[in-house]
């Protein structure tokens, strides 16, 4: 693809160095006094592809929104290639912000402009490109992602797919070192998700980016990423490679991977013993 | 959208909007009807200047020729001094007089200059006006007829 | 006792909870001031705004417009000619759309044709995490998204009260002096005697744009302060039409009380 040797060339300069990208460390975070985040440790080494995987509502998603600067924690650190986030100032935030890219879990596109601008958005925003220059970079983008025909279509005029895809194209407009993926596979039938689970494994490896994604979808998750943290109310229950956590004999993996209602993880919500509630309730109410 | 179809809209509802305030400046208001470039001032006693207002008009003949421009009481004299701004181009001899009048019957009240007869010598700001005549008190008037309606002797009987 | 104490609480609890709310208001406008620099150095995000908040306000301006004054013209003259004063009715008609009419009416359409779709935009943005996407992105929504609809609200306003006053006065012309004739020169003259530039017509430009704050301002805060569901954004832009119009209605007193006092 025409596309990929451009990226490329772009980011050699980035990979050089050996630390990790990302280090998180003792990281918590309370939304109303309700803990979400409860010590997370994790390091993400540079050109990996990792998956952040765990139940709705484990807090994933709070974490990548950690990462990008857009909510700061209550304790603990996040490094992104040696600066700490939630140390920076504004323009800071925003110059390391250009520096990574984001799919949101419905792709998030500007619904009020084409396909094509929206992938031009960012470039327009921040570089001083001649529109023709401009041109050539979307569409290389685009195509990259199988959707330069796309490119005068309105974002309510794509499927669920397609719209993902374009997001994508748009969220790598800047060609990032630091790439994350909000829920990438939610919602997608299993032809389309197979195109993006490879795509994100192949713009990972052609940028030469980092990439963390936020998901679910336990298989298509294994064939694509280099390693995986399970997570579980707020902490890091387990951690390995694909192969690592197959082979893994810790319950919580094991009800996750094999899809099982109960387990470490409950079927039911905290609540007092069901023959007591009812019992209790048969004795005149409650005391 | 098109951008010059846009472009073409909005310059067209803001060149409107402009037009409308244009016409409400010259059309409705009285912008375009009297606005002196150079003035001087002059300063009149009035024993009474009814409902007066700054901003009220001059008139002579009819014909605007200034505007009030502040309306005082001089706790000396007991009077309401008024200073008026007429343009340079009118001119009024030292006689003349200046009174309150009212348009209409119950219109806004101006101020109505008459022309006196002495062409040596011109009103301008040096001195206070004196030879006025006070705005007309409805309730004087008819108080002034009742008192001459009941000094006259009875009508006689046939 | 408990339920004086419940009582307290919730009293304590909606007061809190609405002061909070107006401070974040006026960080909001803080911010938003501080950040429009780029709408103004980028006129086509402005020019856009202005398209959709004055442009597509026009046709219901000039229409309610035309029809005020031609119902300001016979409810004038069916008065004025009962003390044998119908030349008066210049004035009339001029005198209360310059003043009261076209401000505040103007403001009122205003903020339920353009405030509303101004409030729905940015919340529906909200809720399809367009906002989040775009600071993703380095790009500040206020100064992207806020502050050209706020700007392009508060240049739009006292351009749609003049009209609207233009055109009422024209109505009432229609009425008075087309189908009623009363005298043409009269009509004029005494309009023009009576209706001064600075403090009839300037006043109610003054008017207009201050009202042009206040909407724009409530419109883009209650989008961008709403709940990111489609039954929140359906909330926020009833509260932007509600609030918008007691806002106008208070703002018009205070404002007349201070313009005409004493004149």
């Amino acid at each position: 693809m025409p596309g990929f040797a451009f990226f490329i060339a772009e980011d050699q300069t980035s990979v050089t160095s050996a630390e990790p990208l990302v280090e998180i460390s003792g990281l918590h975070f309370s939304y109303d006094q309700k803990p979400v985040l409860a010590g997370i440790d994790m390091v993400f080494p540079r050109g990996k592809l990792i998956a952040i995987m765990g139940g709705s509502g484990c807090g994933k998603t709070t974490l990548l929104r950690l990462i990008g600067g857009q909510l700061s924690p209550s304790s603990g650190a996040v490094r992104v290639s040696g600066q700490e986030v939630h140390k920076m100032g504004q323009s800071g935030l925003y110059a390391l912000r250009r520096r990574m890219g984001m799919l949101f879990q419905f792709g998030a596109l500007f619904t009020d402009i084409s396909v094509f601008d929206n992938v031009a958005f960012a470039l327009r925003e921040h570089t001083d490109l001649p529109e023709e220059l401009i041109r050539d970079l979307v569409l290389m983008k685009l195509n990259a992602v199988g959707l330069r025909g796309a490119c005068d279509l309105m974002p309510n005029e794509l499927s669920g797919g397609m719209a993902r895809r374009v997001a994508l194209a748009r969220a790598i407009a800047l060609d990032p070192m630091l790439m994350m993926y909000d829920e990438p596979f939610t919602g997608l039938d299993p032809i389309s998700l197979g195109v993006i689970g490879q795509l994100i494994r192949r713009l990972n490896d052609a940028l030469g980016a980092t990439s963390v994604m936020v998901t679910h979808d336990i298989q298509e998750t294994m064939l694509i990423v280099d390693y995986i943290y399970f997570m579980s109310a707020g902490r890091v229950v387990a951690e390995g490679t694909p192969d690592e956590i197959r082979a893994s004999t810790d319950p919580f993996v094991h009800q996750f991977v094999h899809a099982e209602a109960d387990g470490p993880v409950r079927f039911h919500y905290p609540a007092p013993d069901l023959e007591q509630s009812l019992l209790g309730a048969a004795s005149g109410g409650r005391a | 959208m098109n951008r010059t179809v846009l472009d073409f809209w909005v310059g067209l509802f803001v060149a409107i909007g402009i037009a409308s305030l244009l016409f409400l400046a010259l059309k409705v208001g009285n912008l375009g009807s009297f606005s002196p470039s150079q003035t001087y001032v002059l300063k009149a006693a009035f024993d009474n200047i009814g409902g007066l207002k700054v901003r009220g008009a001059v008139k002579s003949a009819g014909v605007v020729v200034g505007r009030v421009s502040s309306i005082e009481f001089d706790p000396k004299t007991y009077e309401a001094v008024v200073s008026m701004e007429i343009d340079t181009h009118y001119r009024f001899p030292r006689d003349s007089s200046l009174s309150i009048l009212t348009s209409g019957l119950l219109g806004e009240q101006y101020i109505g200059v008459d022309a006196g007869i002495d062409d040596q010598q011109n009103l301008d700001g040096s001195q206070l006006v004196t030879r006025t005549n006070s705005a007309v008190v409805l309730e004087k008037l008819i108080s002034q007829f009742l008192f001459d309606k009941a000094a006259e002797p009875p009508a006689p009987k046939p | 006792m408990n339920r004086l104490k419940a009582i307290l609480t919730a009293l304590g609890h909606g007061i809190t909870e609405r002061l909070w709310r107006l401070g974040f208001a006026a960080r909001f406008f803080f911010l938003l001031l501080v950040h429009s620099g780029q709408t103004f150095s980028r006129p086509r995000l402005l020019l856009r705004e202005i398209w959709f908040s004055g442009v597509l306000s026009l046709v219901i301006i000039l229409v309610s417009g035309l029809f005020v004054g031609l119902v300001l013209g016979l409810q004038g003259y069916e008065t004025l000619q009962r003390y044998g004063s119908s030349e008066a009715l210049g004035i009339l008609v001029a005198l209360s759309l310059v003043r009261e009419l076209g401000p505040v009416v103007a403001a009122l359409l205003f903020a339920s044709r353009a405030g509303s779709a101004v409030t729905a935009e940015i919340g529906l943005m909200k809720a399809t995490e367009q906002l989040k996407a775009m600071d993703m992105m380095a790009v500040n929504p206020i100064a992207r998204v806020v502050a050209p609809r706020f700007w392009g609200g508060v240049i739009s306003m006292p351009l749609l009260a003049a009209l609207f006053s233009a055109v009422g006065v024209f109505g009432g012309y229609l009425i008075g002096v087309v189908f009623i004739g009363v005298d043409e020169g009269s009509f004029w003259s005494q309009m023009q005697a009576s209706v001064d530039f600075r403090t009839d017509i300037m006043n109610g430009i003054i008017k207009s744009f201050v009202f042009g704050i206040a909407v724009a301002l409530i419109a883009v805060f209650e989008g961008y302060d709403s709940i990111p569901t489609a039954e929140g954004v359906s909330r926020a832009i009833t509260r932007t039409v509600v609030t918008s119009a007691l806002a106008i209605l208070a703002l018009d007193f205070v404002l007349t009380s201070f313009m005409f006092r004493g004149l």
